[in-house]
């Protein structure tokens, strides 16, 4: 990506752009602010990769996370690490049993539990945005 | 060459502003001031809705509202008229309100002479859901042209509010929306989220809205006082 003070118009297509990859240029700041913390407080000169992991209720597109973090890192010791995003599926606790089971929330057809049909539920995962660990040398 | 080793990080990537937001809403209950955050996509009737709040109960409680957009001063115009204060934001692209920005537009509020403080955040109903201003309550609204199925499309949203208001009710008729399809859709998401449909052009359901923020208000101060 080449250098550009707003990357996010960078492009032909620059209006639509703004309004799909701004939430990951945020959430992206917040992302190299924390792996720059604990880097640092660990002594490292460089960061090869950043696990992350994203539930799949996030709208987070994994390729603009990664552009913005190469374009937002320029000149420290994150400067091309490698973001790598592990999704983790929306899952459901049956509140009549107590099953956990999958199921997409973006489904038209009413989700009910798999084992005892009950249509009442809470969401158990699906809402994480969360850092696991950086590797560095 | 240097061996690569792992250092185990384990933090939310928003940990920084979920920890000022954590801050803002200490600072408001010691102030014993009620903040609630309003979001939802552009058109869907925040201003209104805030407007017909203020109205309705400037005379019972000492109200500011902060507006978020991306450059308009155009909404906080509107309020500042109702003759209550009203800081505008001007994220200046960023397309949600976090917990640094609120911060920093309480600092042009006096707290100490204020009860209840709207928040009318951008609109868009992706970036705000990830977002902790550091309210005391959520509310989602969601406008009946938009559709019953936002809930599928945008699901983090009404996973995280605590109510949603579905506004516009006068353009049901002659609508496919459907209420009770919307109901099932948000509430398998968030099962204790109350809904609440008005409509700000004819009035109806505006009482319970009233009531629902009146009930939470004092909920609030109890649980403070």
């Amino acid at each position: 990506m080449r250098a550009s003070a707003r990357p996010w118009t960078n492009s032909a297509n620059g209006s639509a752009l703004l309004s799909g990859a701004m939430h990951e240029l945020s959430v992206t700041e917040s992302l190299l602010q924390v792996v720059l913390r604990h880097a640092g407080a660990g002594g490292a000169v460089r960061v090869v990769s950043v696990s992350v992991r994203i539930g799949a209720l996030s709208d987070l597109v994994n390729e603009w996370m990664q552009r913005y973090f190469d374009y937002l890192s320029r000149g420290t010791i994150a400067e091309g690490a490698r973001i790598r995003i592990e999704r983790i599926p929306v899952t459901f606790r049956c509140d009549a049993c107590g099953d956990h089971f999958p199921a997409d929330p973006r489904s038209r057809e009413t989700i009910r539990c798999p084992r005892c049909a009950s249509e009442a539920m809470t969401l158990a995962t699906g809402r994480e945005c969360f850092v696991e660990g950086i590797e560095v040398v | 060459m240097a061996e690569v080793r792992l250092i185990e990080v384990r933090q939310e990537v928003l940990a920084e502003n979920r920890q000022e937001a954590g801050d803002i809403r200490a600072r408001l209950e010691r102030h014993r001031v009620f903040m609630v955050n309003l979001m939802s996509s552009p058109g869907s009737g925040k201003t209104s809705l805030i407007l017909k709040t203020v109205r309705a109960l400037k005379d019972a409680y000492r109200i500011a509202v902060i507006e978020g957009d991306i450059d308009a001063t155009v909404d906080a115009e509107k309020v500042a008229r109702e003759g209550i204060p009203a800081v505008q934001i001007r994220t200046g692209g960023a397309c949600h309100l976090d917990a640094p920005m609120i911060a920093a537009a309480l600092g042009e509020l006096d707290l100490a002479a204020l009860d209840v403080i709207f928040v009318e955040n951008v609109g868009n109903l992706v970036c705000p859901a990830e977002f902790d201003t550091g309210a005391s309550r959520k509310v989602v609204i969601l406008s009946v042209p938009e559709g019953d199925d936002k809930p599928l499309k945008y699901p983090l949203i009404f996973s995280v509010s605590d109510l949603l208001v579905v506004s516009k009710i006068d353009y049901l008729a002659g609508s496919d929306f459907d209420l009770e399809v919307l109901g099932q859709r948000a509430h398998r998401l968030n099962p204790g989220m109350q809904i609440l449909p008005l409509s700000c052009r004819t009035g109806e359901g505006i009482d319970r809205w009233l009531g629902w923020l009146g009930a939470e208000i004092d909920a609030f101060r109890k649980r403070k006082g």
